[in-house]
């Protein structure tokens, strides 16, 4: 890997991301939309206070798993994924070239997205703003790395779509959203243990209620290396080969 | 009429012929690809001579882009040796000396002809002045600040030729180079082609087109999986008795299934 191929890199896909401004809008502006429907849906309750941290950590998951899905599964199919392969790039430079650019674009979405909902929408949250900002980012950073894993086993742009249903979902129910994880079957939760996403709402939950930012330490290591194991396991994706 | 297209040949080309077995840039024994449930190509050999422009022509599904595949290394195969340059096929030192050009332009739409050249020429550690340099050879040096997606097809294929320009690789493999290209373009391009085999590149370029064949040093005509014929296209024709490289391509596909009978 080097340095100099993987900002090459990063600075490509968003050179990409630029001269699609339509998406670069509704990646910044659809989350606000939400976050004020929900502002709106239960004024003059806590609700806001309670779910709102941990919808603004989903966001940058969700979008940057079907961003990169599709713009890579794009990389597969045209062959300029086939034409890296035969240039002197290494496979990590790639995937680590596309977890910066997204990354950057998943810190600017968080950014705003937390502005609007704590500015406009008057959204409450107990522990500190950019340890909220923080978890949002790695969130993203896994949406990108699982995204770049999950393009390699769809052949088609409306599979690609479909792995997010796929892969994120059951993390989104077993993860503790819908249900407390201890009030869970002893299965289910034995299996939201290996869910990544299990950590990231547990630091989002932490967050919403409890001022002592020390408690989502352990979860942000944990989060942290799930994203470098998925980095590894995109990566290998990536063939020289192929058939 | 033979010897008429054999002259133009000679003349096309104006240089000492192809290179000797002793420099072959392209080494294949015993190569089997199988796709699916085909065989792609059932035990192949080989030899590429260096410094020459070869032509790969064969109808389409002869097998002419998995053997470019394998050549540049990104082909699963079964069994056989590819040696390229000198070391096996794929190995990681040649990513810098072989370039491949797919059939399918293989440049990012969303970015302008220079973003896209730029950024190759990052990966393969060139810079500004080679960029500038293969937008020239490919025509296309007014064209730098437009997006690849709004350009057409012919115009897309030399974008996509011009990275691979990138870095002065020594051997170049080009998948089909000149489809859709009109006859002027198309003229243009087997010129640069001469010129880079002129200075010392060895280019492998793939066509359906028969008619290429007179632009040629060498060819390899290919048919199910298998190479036909392996010459120049004057001694192809004398020995075919034939006046056009097409008509060589069919008497000697006759004359292997009468030897098969």
């Amino acid at each position: 890997m080097s340095a100099r191929m993987t900002l090459a890199t990063a600075a490509r896909v968003l050179r990409q991301v630029r001269h699609d401004p339509r998406t670069v809008v509704l990646i910044m502006l659809l989350p606000c939309l939400l976050i004020g429907l929900v502002a709106w849906m239960f004024d003059g309750t806590p609700v806001l206070d309670t779910i709102g941290p941990t919808l603004l950590g989903l966001f940058p998951l969700l979008v940057m798993f079907l961003v990169t899905s599709v713009t890579m599964l794009r990389e597969r199919l045209g062959g300029t994924l086939e034409r890296l392969m035969t240039l002197p790039v290494g496979r990590g430079d790639v995937v680590v070239g596309y977890a910066l650019a997204f990354g950057l674009l998943a810190t600017v979405q968080a950014v705003v997205v937390t502005f609007f909902a704590v500015v406009v929408s008057g959204m409450d949250v107990v522990g500190p703003v950019p340890a909220l900002v923080l978890v949002a980012v790695l969130n993203a950073l896994l949406g990108t790395s699982l995204g770049v894993a999950a393009s390699s086993v769809a052949r088609t742009e409306f599979q690609a779509v479909q792995m997010m249903p796929a892969i994120l979902f059951p993390q989104i129910i077993l993860g503790g959203l819908i249900l407390p994880r201890d009030q869970m079957p002893a299965l289910l939760e034995a299996i939201s243990v290996v869910l990544p996403l299990t950590y990231g709402v547990d630091a989002l939950q932490s967050l919403a209620r409890d001022p002592d930012v020390d408690a989502i330490w352990g979860d942000v290591v944990v989060i942290a290396g799930f994203v470098l194991v998925a980095l590894v396991v995109g990566a290998r994706t990536l063939r020289r080969r192929t058939a | 009429m033979a010897r008429h297209v054999a002259e133009q040949v000679r003349s096309s080309g104006g240089r000492p012929g192809p290179g000797s077995r002793a420099d072959a840039v392209v080494r294949i024994r015993g190569l089997r690809v199988v796709r699916g449930a085909t065989e792609a190509i059932r035990s192949l050999d080989l030899t590429v001579p260096g410094g020459a422009v070869v032509g790969l022509l064969g109808p389409s599904g002869s097998g002419k882009t998995t053997l470019m595949r394998a050549i540049v290394g990104v082909q699963v195969v079964a069994a056989g040796t590819v040696e390229v340059l000198g070391r096996p096929a794929g190995d990681p030192s040649l990513r810098r000396e072989v370039a491949y050009v797919t059939q399918a332009p293989s440049v990012y739409p969303d970015l302008t002809v220079g973003e896209n050249l730029r950024y190759f020429a990052t990966l393969l550690r060139t810079g500004p002045d080679d960029v500038a340099r293969v937008l020239d050879a490919v025509d296309l040096t007014a064209g730098a600040g437009r997006r690849v997606g709004t350009l057409s097809g012919g115009e897309r294929s030399r974008v996509s030729l011009a990275a691979a320009l990138l870095g002065s690789p020594r051997l170049l493999v080009l998948d089909e180079p000149t489809v859709g290209l009109d006859p002027v373009l198309r003229r243009d391009l087997w010129n640069l082609f001469g010129r880079l085999a002129a200075s010392g590149a060895s280019l492998l370029v793939s066509s359906h087109v028969m008619d290429e064949a007179v632009r040629c040093d060498r060819l390899l005509l290919m048919r199910d999986g298998a190479i036909l014929a392996d010459d120049t296209l004057a001694s192809l024709l004398e020995r075919t008795g034939t006046a056009y490289a097409e008509h060589a391509f069919l008497a000697l596909v006759e004359g292997a299934s009468e030897a098969a009978r």
